[in-house]
């Protein structure tokens, strides 16, 4: 309770002094939900390349993955961000999973202990983030305790947060479930990998960002 | 005083234990006492059904020590975890208002949280009105 108090007043302080302009937007969801292709496509809109490296695999991305100077520019306001993928957040890693992909036990092993690392440094970060995009799968169920607790604590922090639902263009998709499960977020549909209504997430983006 | 109730998995297979753990049992410890109380029981391969709910950052941090424990503890694989909130939709404003003050008085009594080791469930499965665990069959 005392670490939320003083994040929040670093926050307040912090945001005081802060160079203006400059927001460090925190991307965060479970593993596979699509942060990394979704930093992917920012990069690729706004810088011509890209932030890291997309699988089927879960845990790609095991490490904290920072791409700085940003700028996005909507109906003439440019915004300089610093975008963080975050490793996916779970609540198991068991090496085994990632044999199932074909990996050799000491590959997986290794992964797993990696992922595990991830998962540390993703929950130690929450407290540095200026505004957080949360990545749900939505051709998954939306219940996970891992989507709570992350959505618990962004709130918590008071860190402003948008719940961007990914995959639309999947036959699977339900956004109406997404949004039915988090009532009182804002709620924006995408396919990260497509670009599908990536112009209303950038609305919603700049958005957020006033409340920051 | 936690009520546990012992199962026997039929086939032969191992017993399974399930802890009921009433909110009262952690009500009084810090964040840290109540991590590791819930972590102690689910390190000994039971499933923890605990009246009410950890607040988020707890939950977080949950999470984080069961990270630190894979790979250092043989077998543990993490955790599954769902919570079911006694929110009701349809609750007027004072029934909230009043949900908020006991909230912030008494935690959140009127929830429940299950948490198990990845060794033993498989999988939870949740929507808002029911949890359903998938138990390993090992």
């Amino acid at each position: 309770m005392i670490k939320i108090v003083r994040n929040f007043a670093r926050r307040i302080f912090s945001g005081v002094f802060k160079k203006k302009g400059e927001v460090k937007l925190g991307f965060y969801g479970s593993p596979n939900a699509g942060k990394t292709s979704l930093a992917n496509r920012i990069c690729q809109d706004w810088l011509g390349e890209d932030l890291g490296s997309v699988s089927k695999v879960p845990h790609e991305t095991r490490e904290i993955q920072i791409k700085e100077k940003v700028v996005i520019e909507r109906n003439g306001r440019k915004i300089e961000f610093k975008l963080i993928d975050t490793p996916g957040i779970a609540t198991r890693i068991d090496f085994e999973d990632f044999m199932k992909f074909g990996m050799k036990k000491a590959e997986a092993q290794d992964r797993a202990k990696e992922a595990t690392q991830g998962i540390i440094d993703s929950i130690k970060w929450l407290d540095d983030m200026d505004a957080v995009v949360v990545l749900i799968d939505s051709t998954a169920n939306p219940y996970s305790q891992v989507n709570i607790t992350i959505l618990g604590n962004l709130v918590a922090r008071n860190i402003p947060v948008l719940v961007v639902a990914n995959k639309i263009d999947l036959k699977k998709s339900d956004i109406k479930k997404i949004r039915g499960a988090f009532p009182d977020y804002e709620v924006v549909g995408i396919s990260a990998k497509s670009g599908e209504n990536i112009e209303e997430f950038y609305e919603e983006l700049f958005k957020l960002v006033k409340k920051v | 005083m936690a009520k546990e109730k012992k199962k026997v998995i039929k086939n032969g297979r191992e017993d399974l234990t399930i802890h009921f753990m009433p909110y009262s049992e952690i009500a009084h410890e810090d964040s840290v006492g109540r991590i590791k109380k819930i972590l102690g029981i689910v390190l000994k391969n039971k499933i923890v059904i605990l009246q009410g709910r950890l607040r988020s950052d707890e939950e977080a941090k949950l999470i984080e020590n069961s990270m630190m424990l894979i790979g250092n503890v043989p077998g543990f694989a993490g955790i599954e975890i769902a919570s079911l909130s006694g929110e009701n939709e349809n609750r007027s404003l004072f029934e909230g208002v009043r949900r908020n003050i006991a909230k912030i008085l008494v935690g959140e009594q009127d929830a429940i949280t299950v948490i198990g080791p990845a060794s033993v469930v498989k999988d939870i499965t949740k929507d808002p009105k029911k949890i359903e665990l998938m138990l390993s069959r090992k």
